[in-house]
């Protein structure tokens, strides 16, 4: 029976205003919650173990702020949730974050992991692949749809369209919204993960080589031009050929 | 001078144009490329000689055939030389990137808008903030389309490098679109629609002003939640498609801030919103404020003009 791990990451709320102080963003403010393709990365692993049995186990990188997202993956209905981290780390690049999380999944004995498509605040997708590479294992990126029937089937997208895909061994799956829904935590789950202690693991992570010199608010746009009535319609398509040359 | 290694953009068996933006990208870094071409026929590599460009290696290889991330990851590993590693950010070459990143125990910096020495420039938080970087040695970085001016073409100096590679997927089954139409994804220019259409027949409104430009239609997750007609997959916006066009034209679209994290590093935005308040405004290059019945059809009938 499969042993299933998912990766769950900590983010500001999507809705959250994002606000620069000196050069770095001031995250003190802001609500936190599960990444959001995370939740579907979480629905697919338990998707998974409905249909081959197993346990699911949730995964953080982070400090100790991160239980909280911890907890709320146990209380949609993950079996363990354990956090790694190691004191001594702080704005861990990707090749940190992706090396400490790979050691993590084998210490778990991991046969396969999901994890969301890109996280809320990085936008990278780098993770997926990334662990998935330092494994030696197959990584399928941004699935809309998976099957367990005689192993993993996913739908991924591909050049003019979307390709089932069935995956051989072990993988690193990383999940895009797609169609499904995802379950959220019931009253016992929530009362489950209260009492839930979350299992804290270290890992080693080598030094970063990229590091963080200044945060910023995004570049203001200079003001548009502004046209009342659908008549201006014919001068915005000559702006546009004639000015912005985009056409 | 340090190396770079850049891996080509291949579209629909030939080198894509964004290819030739990466190598200003490699020279903005002040490093001097090597463009890697993924391929299962050489011959597509005589399409990637660029001025600045002194080497082209083709890695020929069935794995190349459809995308298997870990076989073409080793493969483009094997055959490329060391150095920063630059891609495209697609979908696609960010993964195989980070892929052949960590095969060679590098970081990755994805999305980069900007380039000033090793400082690297990204957005985070769907754009609400904007990070510098900086690498201290090699790493790999992805590079937004439409940020670096396209280097010109020269004659390539092609090699040829077979690679096998062991598939670690098996493509049981292609699902072609149901239109021909692009992907937003894939776009130089979308045209969206959201809840302000009214209803999911009147998208054949933009699809007519779309099918005038060669654009792809998207759509606010409004749209997509209230219609079954309007596929997730035209979604754009924070849970739906990150796409960074020439040209975004937003019809009936308010502008929320999910939204506006997918498109809002669009070159030019156009908006097309009765309501003259509504926040989309504030982001638009050119807006008109009128009801996409009145507006449509004289953009319509004026680009057809234009472009015929
Ligand atoms: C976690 C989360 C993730 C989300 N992800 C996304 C996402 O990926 N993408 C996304 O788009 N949204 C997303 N949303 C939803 C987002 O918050 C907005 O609800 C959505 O973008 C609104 O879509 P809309 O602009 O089409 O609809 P509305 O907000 O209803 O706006 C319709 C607009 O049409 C205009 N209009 C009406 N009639 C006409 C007419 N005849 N002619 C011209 N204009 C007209 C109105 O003035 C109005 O501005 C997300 C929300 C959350 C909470
Ligand atoms: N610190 C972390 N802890 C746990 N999972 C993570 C972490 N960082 C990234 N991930 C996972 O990797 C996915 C992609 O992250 P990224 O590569 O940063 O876009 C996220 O959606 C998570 O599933």
């Amino acid at each position: 029976m499969p042993n299933i791990v998912v990766l769950v990451k900590r983010v500001p709320d999507t809705n959250a205003r994002i606000v620069v102080s000196g050069d770095r963003v001031d995250l003190s403010a802001v609500k936190w919650v599960i990444s959001p393709y995370d939740e579907f990365a979480i629905e697919t692993a338990l998707q998974h173990k409905e249909a081959d049995g197993g346990t699911v186990t949730a995964l953080t990188l982070g400090p100790a702020d991160s239980d909280k997202v911890l907890k709320d993956a146990k209380a949609i209905g993950v079996d363990e949730i354990v956090r790694v981290w190691n004191e001594s780390w702080n704005e861990l690049d990707s090749n940190a974050i992706q090396s400490a999380l790979a050691q993590a999944v084998t210490d778990l004995g991991a046969d396969v992991v999901y994890c969301g498509k890109t996280a809320a605040d990085t936008g990278a997708g780098s993770t997926g692949p990334g662990v998935a590479e330092r494994l030696g294992w197959a990584s399928v990126s941004n699935i809309t749809d998976a099957s367990f029937a005689g192993g993993i089937t996913v739908t991924t997208p591909v050049e003019g369209g979307s390709a089932k895909v069935s995956v051989l061994g072990n993988a690193v799956i990383s999940c895009d919204k797609g169609n499904m829904k995802v379950r959220k935590p019931n009253v016992k789950g929530i009362m489950m993960a209260k009492r839930a202690q979350v299992n804290v693991v270290s890992a080693d992570a080598p030094a970063s080589s990229v590091t963080i010199v200044s945060q910023s608010p995004p570049p203001a746009k200079p003001a548009g031009k502004k046209y009342e009535g659908g008549s201006s319609a014919e001068e915005v398509a000559r702006l546009l050929r004639d000015e912005a040359n985009v056409i | 001078m340090s190396e770079s290694v850049i891996i080509a953009e291949t579209s629909k068996g030939s080198i894509a144009p964004v290819t030739a933006e990466l190598v200003s990208a490699a020279i903005a870094l002040g490093t001097s490329p090597t463009v890697v071409v993924p391929c299962t026929d050489a011959s597509i590599a005589d399409g990637a000689g660029y001025d600045g460009v002194s080497r082209t290696i083709a890695v020929k290889g069935d794995c190349f055939a459809n995308y298997d991330a870990s076989s073409w990851a080793a493969a483009i590993d094997a055959a490329a030389p060391s150095g920063i590693i630059i891609a495209a950010a697609t979908p696609q070459s960010k993964d195989v990137a980070a892929r052949v990143a960590a095969r060679r125990g590098l970081s990755i910096v994805q999305d980069v808008v900007a380039i000033d020495g090793m400082n690297l420039t990204s957005p985070i938080y769907s754009g609400k903030a904007m990070q510098t970087v900086s690498l201290s040695g090699d790493a790999a970085v992805s590079v937004r389309a439409n940020v670096f001016p396209a280097a010109s073409s020269s004659a390539a100096n092609v090699s040829v490098v077979d690679q096998s590679g062991d598939v670690a997927t098996a493509v049981q089954e292609v699902i072609a679109r149901a239109s021909e139409r692009l992907d937003v994804a894939e776009a130089n220019i979308i045209i969206s629609g959201g809840r302000g259409m009214g209803s999911p027949d009147n998208f054949s409104h933009l699809e007519k002003i779309a099918d005038v430009l060669g654009a792809a239609v998207g759509a606010s997750r409004a749209a997509v939640d209230t219609w079954d007609d309007i596929p997730h997959s035209m979604q754009v916006g924070q849970t739906g498609k990150t796409v960074n066009p020439n040209l975004y034209i937003a019809v009936g679209i308010s502008g929320a801030i999910q939204h506006l994290a997918g498109m809002r590093s669009s070159k030019y935005i156009v908006a097309v919103n009765k309501d003259a308040d509504a926040p989309i405004f504030s982001h638009a290059d050119y807006g008109i404020v009128a009801t996409w019945e009145e507006a449509l059809p004289v953009l319509e009938s004026a680009l057809s003009s234009m472009m015929s």
